[in-house]
């Protein structure tokens, strides 16, 4: 089971929180003309790289926020968690 | 090649067994192929006999990262059926339930092709009128497909928990009778053994480090047992898709993620078909050697990892033992996980590329068992006659850009939320 600490709580278990994907994702501006091919990046496209990850998680039965991980997808390792304004380093 | 048959097990009887010839040769990469096929799985394999049958294309390499057997085709839950409502994931896994029907006779390997039914349980009006339109379009489709009331499933799986209390009743279920289940090894196996003798060369253990792509076009494949040269290369990876896309400085509408099954202790026939559960991700088969087979949802998160963690089986039990109550006194026998290729809209692509020579084969979310013959038949005429067949025009890559998703279940671009 994956111990997951939140930047708001500490450590807590894998069941307390949802996954919430790619946490690397930038939604095209706002109000801006955006072309088909940005669109189809910013919905379909992922990397999913074999490796370290940076990802988004929600404390769904915490302090419901959503926070930033830095795992490797492999051996499930978590390096980092950060706030979700902050930069994983 | 030796031909498996009553009278061949008893003539190797006299020699205990050890003289049967092997299965398929352990060739070394030779220097250039028509056709690379990498992958060694399910799809890899059926693509490469179909090559070589339909197509008379025998100088193919098949390359392995591990060995044959080792993936998904030898990690699913065996479930075979065509119970989809969108034409083309209808029409194409049809086509795949005639091949299955023949496959033992066709590969001279008994895959022990078992038409023994799927029903999935639906336990609300609303779902009972889902199911109800879903069957119509598979009837439209001239796939079988037979709507059950409480009644009539109690019939078929009477140790399901029909009391009056449950969460979640069972109102009924959508059931396709000619569904069933195969021995997912053979399967691999039988494909191996005829894509051998016919001249493809399988190759195990042989790693793929990187491609040589030159004015668009691919120009060979770089490997941990040398350079191979080729003009055309069959993708055929699962789970690894997103890994060799990045080799090719490609980004696909492609997430791995890992899920996991397991069986429990073999106990005498109390199941004689596959069945879902409708209120929560679950569903379960009995093997031929009575171990409950049983799956559900995905661990949920970005992963290779192909070993999963305990509270996705807790989860996935609960709702088993919700369903069929007798679960709960079963021990585990064992569990495991492989790695999926999570498609954006839960159906595969089966595609050219924007490179030359680049064929494309995955996004098939956890459902890619029951595909490998229909998969294979039409990558094979995609690599062959460099355009796609019409079973699998609908599988484009560019689907997402232009709008025209396969969303069969409607979940939006989060395929792996449970």
């Amino acid at each position: 089971m994956l111990s997951i600490k939140c930047p708001f709580c500490g450590y807590r278990s894998q069941k307390e929180f949802a996954y919430g994907g790619d946490g690397t994702i930038r939604r095209p501006e706002l109000n801006q003309d955006i072309s088909d091919e940005k669109w189809n990046e910013f919905v379909y496209l992922r990397k999913s790289p074999r490796g370290k990850h940076v990802e988004l998680w929600h404390h769904t039965a915490g302090c419901r926020q959503w926070f930033k991980v830095q795992r490797d997808t492999v051996t499930h390792e978590i390096f980092q968690t950060t706030k979700i304004n902050e930069e994983i380093k | 090649m030796q031909k498996y048959s009553i009278f061949s097990l008893i003539k190797n009887a006299f020699s205990n067994h050890e003289k049967w010839d092997l299965a398929w040769k352990d060739p070394s990469p030779k220097k250039e192929y028509d056709v690379v096929i990498i992958g060694g799985g399910g799809h890899g394999l059926a693509t490469a006999y179909y090559l070589a049958k339909e197509h008379n294309i025998t100088n193919v390499a098949i390359i392995e990262k591990g060995w044959i057997g080792g993936g998904n085709i030898g990690r699913n839950t065996t479930i075979i059926r065509s119970n989809f409502m969108y034409d083309d994931n209808a029409r194409f896994n049809e086509f795949g339930m005639n091949l299955w029907r023949n496959m033992s006779q066709e590969l001279n390997f008994n895959v022990m092709f078992s038409p023994r039914g799927i029903i999935n349980l639906a336990h609300s009006d609303a779902q009972m009128n889902t199911y109800a339109r879903r069957g119509n379009s598979m009837r439209l489709n001239g796939i079988d497909a037979i709507l059950l009331n409480r009644e009539e499933v109690k019939k078929i799986i009477p140790m399901a928990d029909f009391s009056e209390n449950v969460r979640y009743p069972i109102f009924g279920g959508l059931a396709q009778p000619s569904a069933g289940t195969a021995r997912h090894d053979a399967v691999a196996w039988g494909y191996a053994r005829q894509a051998d003798s016919m001249g493809v060369d399988i190759i195990q253990n042989c790693e793929v480090t990187g491609f040589d792509v030159s004015g668009g076009k691919i120009q060979g494949v770089r490997t941990s047992r040398g350079d191979i040269k080729t003009k055309k290369i069959g993708l055929c990876v699962a789970g690894s898709t997103n890994v060799l896309a990045e080799k090719l400085n490609m980004t696909l509408p492609i997430e791995t993620h890992l899920l996991q099954a397991c069986v429990s202790e073999p106990v005498k026939p109390v199941l004689d078909g596959v069945v879902t559960f409708g209120a929560g991700h679950f569903y379960i088969s009995q093997s031929d050697k009575g171990e409950m087979v049983m799956g559900g949802d995905l661990d949920g998160y970005n992963s290779y990892a192909q070993k999963g963690n305990l509270p996705t089986i807790q989860h996935v039990l609960t709702g088993g033992i919700a369903l069929f109550p007798f679960l709960s006194r079963l021990k585990m026998l064992r569990t495991w996980g492989g790695i999926m290729d999570m498609s954006m809209d839960g159906s595969p692509i089966i595609d050219k590329t924007h490179i030359e020579g680049l064929y494309l084969n995955c996004g098939w979310c956890y459902g890619g068992f029951k595909s490998v013959p229909s998969s294979g038949w039409t990558f094979a005429h995609t690599i062959a006659q460099d355009r796609v067949h019409e079973l699998n025009e609908g599988f484009s890559l560019n689907r997402f850009s232009k709008g025209y998703l396969l969303d069969e279940k409607g979940l939006g671009t989060k395929t792996w939320i449970s």
